[in-house]
């Protein structure tokens, strides 16, 4: 069995203008050990996908109006706030984008890692100092024992990272969420970040959940990736595969839209863009929520009037549209 | 009066800040070198191309290229003619033929000001045409960047990041300049709308004869809009070249660092990298 099954979530914000359909009947599953990759732009609803399985998305004015999230064998949407909290920190832990607001700047690093510690096992002084000097260094903080009396100001940004990442990994836990953990970070720093993530998951096998906007980022993280659109995944596969054979138009666009690093004379194309801009999640198109803006989508076939199903197109391959890439040949031009 | 064909020929350039501390009485303890002597040349029409990661001094370039900030020494001669030398009043002309298009367009616009005010500011500072004129051509500019003309009377919180960078792009083409600092002009954008503000700033480039000075940290678009690259570390340019020598032949350890470093969209090539950064890992384990 998975570590964490999603079935059909739906997470809407309850706003005057009406109901902000933020995660619309979003399923997908975690392994131990392995990484989910959920992709997507601004507002496409992968952040608030990842409060909703935490329990901390702001009530009101969202609530979980749909769907389950059954981690361990345990529906969390069930669960009271108590029993939710002996999970959160203990059994899944979350990492957030910006490493400068998420810690406690009038606190000292050890109070911020001893916390979690005092919380979930009830350590005592000496031995929580300890197991905070044996986190820092397994983040690979150097002189990690002197390091702990520090207040969060005295470190980089990239070192901040590092301290959340011992504060998520203090108890172990199960499944890691992180959501878009090197965005604010430069690039030589994130790649060090992205290779710590990956050796904590495979030396404790977590499950691990990555959310970013970075395509790039997905292809050097997961094994599984999800791709997010208008608060609706479109198309889900093994990360090779989907990169691959893209299937979905969305998915083409958004990588036809990346300008290339490698290659000889790249700065002659012009980038693919996609026209338009995401839906407006309160009164979403009634179809595909991407016919809008999708070269393929027609008037004759229903893309603007029915929602295409998730749909396998090849083992584990799932693809939300009517066009996909693999059934577009015969179409002729 | 031109200078081997450059529009713009930097040599030299430094820019120090103070740095002060103390209780109650502030003092000048030391300076942090921004920009630590500099030299580059961009030719009419040509786009150069300065990365790096977060204060390595390629923003601050920028500003002292547009005399935004006074350089603390070094030249910096635009059409032949030497800025660090010119008065408030010549600066304030010359400022007509090079302009600025900021990282974030939700700070950048004046969000009490319409969009067709925010474009016609700089013809109204410049005192450019009469009132008439000016109308026209605000719609003539908004027109050419593909914002609706018939927005003008509307608001920049009304519309999307890549909109109101449309209108910031058209702010600094007002004045026909021959010269664009581009900061960090994509940073703030999804990359579906990224893509769009890029093929923008590229056709202007080749419809009006623009010359870029394009500023960012992602090493991707910054290959994507440039013919020649400056790697900035630490205030200095560690290496520069045609664009795709430094790409495909980087020469310097710390440029190979960030190339291998960017997280490339091809799960196949993710392990040759991995291996290839963690050979280049003690680069950055120095900065």
């Amino acid at each position: 069995m998975a570590l964490l099954q999603v079935e059909n979530l739906r997470t809407h914000f309850f706003t005057r203008e009406g109901a902000v359909k933020a995660v619309d009947g979003v399923s997908f599953s975690v392994e131990a050990g392995k990484t989910l990759g959920i992709v997507g732009e601004s507002g496409c609803g992968k952040s608030v996908t990842a409060l909703s399985l935490m329990g901390l998305i702001p009530r009101p004015p969202a609530r979980i109006v749909e769907g389950s999230v059954t981690f361990q064998g345990r529906d969390l949407t069930k669960l009271s706030e108590g029993d939710l909290e002996d999970i959160r920190g203990r059994e899944m832990a979350m990492i957030f984008q910006d490493p400068m607001t998420s810690l406690n700047p009038t606190l000292r690093i050890r109070t911020q890692i001893t916390e979690v510690l005092d919380r979930h096992f009830g350590y005592s002084k000496d031995d929580a100092r300890k197991r905070a000097v044996e986190l820092l260094e397994e983040v690979r903080i150097p002189r990690a024992a002197e390091r702990l009396d520090d207040y969060p100001h005295r470190f980089s940004g990239g070192m901040r990272q590092r301290v959340m990442i011992a504060i998520a990994i203090a108890c172990n836990p199960k499944l890691l969420i992180a959501d878009e953990p090197t965005t604010a970070l430069d690039v030589t720093v994130q790649a060090e970040i992205l290779d710590l993530l990956d050796d904590l998951r495979r030396d404790h096998e977590m499950g691990m959940i990555i959310i970013t906007h970075d395509m790039g980022v997905i292809a050097e993280t997961a094994d599984q990736v999800a791709v997010m659109y208008a608060g609706q995944i479109v198309e889900q596969a093994q990360t090779e595969e989907l990169f691959d054979r893209p299937e979905h138009p969305y998915t083409e666009a958004l990588l036809g839209a990346l300008p290339q690093l490698e290659g000889e004379n790249v700065r002659m194309g012009r980038l693919r863009s996609i026209p338009g801009r995401p839906p407006d999640l309160i009164a979403p198109p009634e179809g595909c929520r991407f016919a809008p803006r999708c070269p393929h989508a027609n008037l004759s076939d229903g893309c603007a009037q029915r929602l295409p199903e998730l749909r396998q197109i090849r083992t584990g391959h799932l693809v939300r549209s009517r066009h996909p890439a693999s059934e577009r040949q015969a179409v002729p031009v | 009066m031109s200078t081997n064909g450059a529009l713009l020929q930097v040599r030299d350039l430094r820019k120090e800040f103070p740095v002060k501390s103390g209780f109650l009485v502030e003092r000048v303890t030391h300076t942090v070198n921004a920009v630590d002597g500099i030299s580059f040349d961009i030719a009419e029409g040509r786009t150069l191309g300065l990365v790096g990661e977060s204060g390595s001094g390629k923003s601050t370039t920028g500003y002292c290229v547009l005399q935004l900030l006074k350089p603390t020494a070094g030249s910096i001669r635009f059409q032949g003619k030497e800025l660090t030398k010119l008065g408030r009043e010549e600066i304030r002309r010359m400022r007509r033929e090079m302009q600025i298009v900021f990282q974030d367009p939700y700070s950048s616009l004046d969000p009490r000001m319409t969009v067709g005010d925010i474009v016609a500011e700089p013809l109204d500072v410049h005192g450019v045409g009469s009132r008439r004129t000016r109308r026209a051509r605000v719609r003539e500019l908004l027109d050419v960047v593909g914002f609706n003309p018939d927005y003008v009377n509307r608001y920049p919180h009304e519309f999307s990041g890549g909109q109101r960078q449309r209108v910031g792009v058209a702010r600094a083409l007002a004045l026909n300049p021959s010269l664009i600092v581009c900061d960090e002009p994509v940073s703030a954008l999804d990359v579906s709308i990224q893509a769009q503000i890029l093929n923008l700033l590229k056709d202007l480039q080749r419809d009006f004869g623009l010359t870029y000075l394009f500023i960012s940290h992602d090493l991707a678009v910054v290959r994507s809009m440039s013919d020649d690259i400056a790697v900035m570390k630490d205030g200095q340019i560690v290496e520069t070249g045609p664009a795709d020598d430094v790409y495909e032949r980087p020469n310097h350890e710390y440029t190979r660092a960030l190339l291998t470093a960017v997280p490339v969209p091809d799960p196949r090539r993710m392990r040759d990298r991995r291996a290839e950064r963690r050979k280049l890992h003690h680069v950055i384990a120095e900065t």
